[in-house]
């Protein structure tokens, strides 16, 4: 054993995830809410967006839905008394020199969402506007005409982004594994496309994901002292890698007795590896206070009670279902899942082919691994039509399988040769032939099991 | 405002020409729109057949209300050059009624000072005595009503912005309760505290201008919903019996003699008038100087913060001194560790103010205090000491921190010739007690119909 294996340790993880709501207008304005394919920049603009003198935000009403739905999907509470706060700093994608949002009251609070290696708890969510979108020199941006590239001196400034409405979603340090960072970012990700809230798009920045890692020694229960934020990740996969890397990063600063320093770090996926950004040692004084012009918020009980009942059944809980009233593996079920819109057309097959007598779980399976062209779409009776003989038929007795078995067997000596030899294939042959003896399609697996138990003898 | 006798064309006419020979001494105006432009406006609205509500009246605002296409300089060289996309909503309404927009009118820079010597466009004078100042932020406005080089101005007032240069120029001035007017496009000073309000010759002028621009904004989350009244139709209601409370703190040793035997006087009339007047106690009230200024002050420096020379104006180096003692002053205020003891602190005082004011509606209708403790000073005497400045906000800060309308009226002059006002306070969203009891108060004096000698 080497010394390095000696001292383990762990990761400490959380994630903060940005979300551009898919409203029709902007966050505090009657813009238009369309960052990404807009077809020039400072298009959808005006002057509350632009910070013009004079002018007042007005929140969006559909956007503060937006938000509550998805607290109340995730089982958060939500706190009934609300308000937004002005966060203070300097920046040119700022316009206002201070950003909407909020601080001490988030619309919603707490819960978790189940991974496979745990919960992770969900500290808040609120709601914030969006920056302005910085392009420096040498940027392409895209006009009317076709992109340009910027000058190499000028950096530019795109406020079709500004006053966007976005969600932002802080977890605890609770994410053990980059697996699981993965597993949560997808999770989330699905829930938020099933409330139909956001087109979630990692690449262009519809869904942004930030993980701050440190690391501490196994087994400890305090917070280490520092944490290194990761940001610029643009996929679930870039987020695996950039956390295992970090990790490793910081695993041989921490051997060498260093701790590893506070600051922001960005991904390059060239080379997989994390780069130092801007240094982070003290939190900045955002001077939060209330925003005077904005009426603190009071969400009526009957309004969060009609919002609950808008909440769609999430994926996790459909495929439980699918499970138990369909038969469904939950692993294909997954797959047919993802979309909202596609699995309740999927429900809407599988409701029929149960009327018709048909195998629902047999025709999943193939579907899932591409054995049948058939699908939601394919009208019931010809999926019913196709798996038709195979409800009908009498389950085989163990008595009849094993004379099929014998039978051919004793008739393909050369097969059985050949499997004695190793060839699978052979065995794949000889048990279509005691399938086609039987008389049936189904059953392969116990068929084959059958042959191997009687070839070992 | 009646048009039978007068053309618009006219009025326009007269106002240019009043500029024109007062303007030069007082200093009233930053930007005058062109003459042709408003003419041809002027000349547009006396074809029309249907009159509307203010239809042809010349009128000037405070350059803190953004006007497209005409100058914006909120009293400040950061913004010398810029001219502005929108009209603010108040600019609006008063449009589509008919007004005729002049000009834009001096202020103290972003509405920070009381006498309106801290413009980077030079002090706006007293047109009673040149010496003195017009009192602030809204001097200019106040400047020009009284020389009569406008019929109205439109002010703002966050801590007596409108009462004090209205009291110091012998016009009427009201600050409206807040959210009862449209707070879109006036480039704001403190946020909670500003409102937007006209500054006019007689309350009768000032009710018939209120109704052209009070009521909700669905670009101000903060304007009101409730229903405007009609405040001209309410002139005339009876306010024999109406109960003003004279609060003991504001009438303390510090109030000057003259302001005092007018103030006297003007009880006299009021209670000739068949109101009832009784000693009231507001125990909070020493506290609204340092309240208002650690709210103000704090949300002034937020509010300046998107001035950075970037999409708009010129860069922060061209602030003011003023301005920046008021930026840092609120950036301390609002700093981790200070803020609970500063800023929010400030925020519960006020509540507490807010609790016992209602407490005293319950047993008055509506307050009677002097507008300011002291005279208009000369230009440049107390510039110098900016803690004597603040304190000469201690009658008018209160009406901004419980959110209430309050109505500064001419009642008089001091023995150096210097106009004395008075100032009534009343419930929130009740302008119209106010606006008949200054109607029927202007009814038994003339005050207001004095105009400063050439």
């Amino acid at each position: 054993m080497s010394e390095t294996d000696t001292i383990e340790y762990e990761l400490v993880c959380g994630m903060e995830v940005h979300i551009e709501l898919n409203t029709a207008s902007k966050m505090f304005c009657g813009c238009r809410n369309e960052p990404m394919r807009a077809m020039a920049p400072n298009l959808h603009v005006c002057p509350v967006c632009l910070g013009m003198p004079g002018t007042l935000p007005v929140p969006n009403k559909r956007a503060i839905e937006s938000t509550v739905l998805l607290g109340l999907a995730l089982g958060c509470a939500i706190n009934r008394q609300s308000k937004f706060d002005r966060k203070h700093y300097r920046y040119p994608d700022l316009p206002k020199g201070y950003q909407i949002t909020q601080y001490e009251l988030p619309f919603c609070k707490g819960s978790r969402i189940e991974t496979s290696e745990g919960p992770v708890r969900l500290r808040r969510i609120h709601l914030e506007e969006d920056t302005a979108k910085l392009m420096h020199p040498g940027s392409r941006v895209k006009l009317a005409m076709g992109q340009v590239r910027t000058g190499s001196e000028e950096s530019h400034i795109d406020f079709n982004r500004a006053g966007v409405p976005l969600i932002e979603l802080v977890t605890e340090p609770d994410v053990v594994s980059p697996a699981q960072a993965k597993e949560f970012g997808k999770t989330l990700r699905s829930t938020v496309k099933y409330l139909g809230i956001s087109g979630a798009d990692l690449e262009s920045g519809e869904m942004r994901l930030e993980a701050s890692v440190s690391m501490r020694l196994q087994g400890e229960k305090t917070l280490p002292p520092y944490k290194v934020e990761l940001k610029n990740i643009n996929s679930f996969g870039f987020l695996e890698k950039a956390i295992a890397f970090e990790m490793k990063r910081q695993r041989k600063l921490l051997e060498k007795g260093v701790q590893p320093k506070q600051e922001t770090r960005g991904f390059r996926e060239a080379t997989g590896e994390t780069v130092a950004q801007r240094s982070k040692e003290n939190a900045d004084d955002y001077r939060y206070f209330p925003d005077p012009d904005i009426p603190p918020i009071e969400l009526g009980e009957s309004w969060i009670e009609a919002l609950r009942r808008r909440v769609p059944e999430l994926p996790v809980a459909k495929v439980r279902r699918w499970k138990e009233e369909f038969g469904i593996d939950p692993r294909y079920g997954e797959l047919l899942c993802e979309e909202r819109e596609d699995a309740e057309k999927w429900e809407k097959q599988f409701e029929s082919l149960v009327l018709l007598n048909a195998p629902v779980d047999e025709f999943v399976k193939d579907v899932a691994n591409k054995r049948t062209k058939f699908s939601h779409e394919t009208p019931p009776h010809e999926v019913a039509l196709q798996y038709a003989g195979r409800r009908d038929e009498k389950p085989l007795s163990d008595e009849e399988v094993m004379r099929a078995v014998n039978d051919v067997c004793a008739a393909e000596t050369k097969a059985v040769s050949d499997i004695r030899q190793g060839n699978e294939r052979a065995l794949g042959f000889l048990c279509g032939l005691v399938l086609k003896r039987l008389g049936t399609k189904s059953g392969g697996e116990r068929v084959r099991e059958s042959l191997r138990a009687h070839l070992s003898t | 405002m009646k048009r039978r006798h007068i053309s618009a064309r006219e009025l326009v006419d007269e106002a240019y020409a009043a500029i024109e020979r007062e303007n030069p001494k007082l200093s009233a105006f930053i930007t005058l729109r062109d003459k042709a432009d408003a003419q041809r406006e002027a000349v547009r609205l006396d074809r029309e057949t249907e009159l509307r509500p203010l239809h042809g009246i010349p009128f000037c605002a405070k350059d803190a209300y953004m006007t497209e296409g005409l100058r914006t300089t909120a009293g400040s060289k950061v913004l010398e050059t810029f001219a502005p996309p929108f009209d603010a909503t108040v600019i609006r309404h008063l449009r589509d009624a008919g007004g005729i927009l002049i000009g834009k009118t001096n202020m103290d820079a972003w509405g920070h000072g009381g006498s309106t010597e801290n413009s980077d466009f030079g002090v706006t004078s007293n047109p009673y005595d040149r010496r003195y100042v017009a009192g602030g932020s809204s001097g200019g406005s106040a400047a020009a009503v009284a020389v009569r080089a406008s019929m109205f101005s439109i002010a703002e007032d966050t801590g007596g912005s409108i009462r004090n240069p209205a009291s110091m120029c012998n016009v009427t001035g009201l600050k409206v309760t807040y959210g009862l007017v449209s707070r879109f496009g006036m480039i704001s000073y403190a946020s909670s505290l500003d409102t937007v309000g006209p500054i006019a010759k007689s309350a009768d002028d000032i009710a018939h201008v209120l109704e052209a621009i009070a009521g909700p904004d669905p670009k101000d989350a903060t304007s009101s919903h409730r229903p405007v009244p009609k405040y001209s139709k309410l002139l005339k209601q009876p306010v024999k019996g109406l109960r003003l409370g004279i609060p003991e703190e504001a009438m303390h040793a510090g109030i000057d003699t003259d302001v005092r035997r007018v103030f006297d006087e003007a009880l006299a009339v009021l209670g000739g008038l068949g109101v009832k007047t009784i000693p009231v106690r507001i125990p909070s009230l020493c506290f609204s100087v340092p309240m208002y200024y650690l709210i103000a002050m704090s949300e002034t420096s937020s509010n300046l913060a998107r001035f950075d020379g970037v999409r708009f104006g010129r860069s922060r180096k061209f602030f003011s001194e003023e301005t920046m003692r008021r930026i840092i002053v609120g950036t301390y205020a609002l700093k981790a560790g200070y803020q609970d003891e500063l800023y929010v602190r400030a925020l519960k005082g006020r509540t507490i103010l807010i609790r016992e004011f209602d407490e005293l509606w319950k047993s008055c209708d509506a307050l009677v205090c002097p507008t300011l403790p002291g005279l208009p000073h000369k230009r440049g005497d107390i510039a110098r000491e900016p803690l004597k400045m603040l304190l000469a906000d201690s009658l008018t800060v209160p009406a901004n921190l419980i959110g209430s309308p309050a109505l500064a009226l001419p009642a008089g002059f001091s023995r150096t010739n210097l106009p004395v006002g008075i100032q009534l306070v009343g419930k929130r969203f009740n302008e119209a007690a106010l606006l008949s009891l200054g109607h029927a108060f202007q009814r038994a004096t003339d005050w207001h119909m004095r105009k400063p000698n050439a």
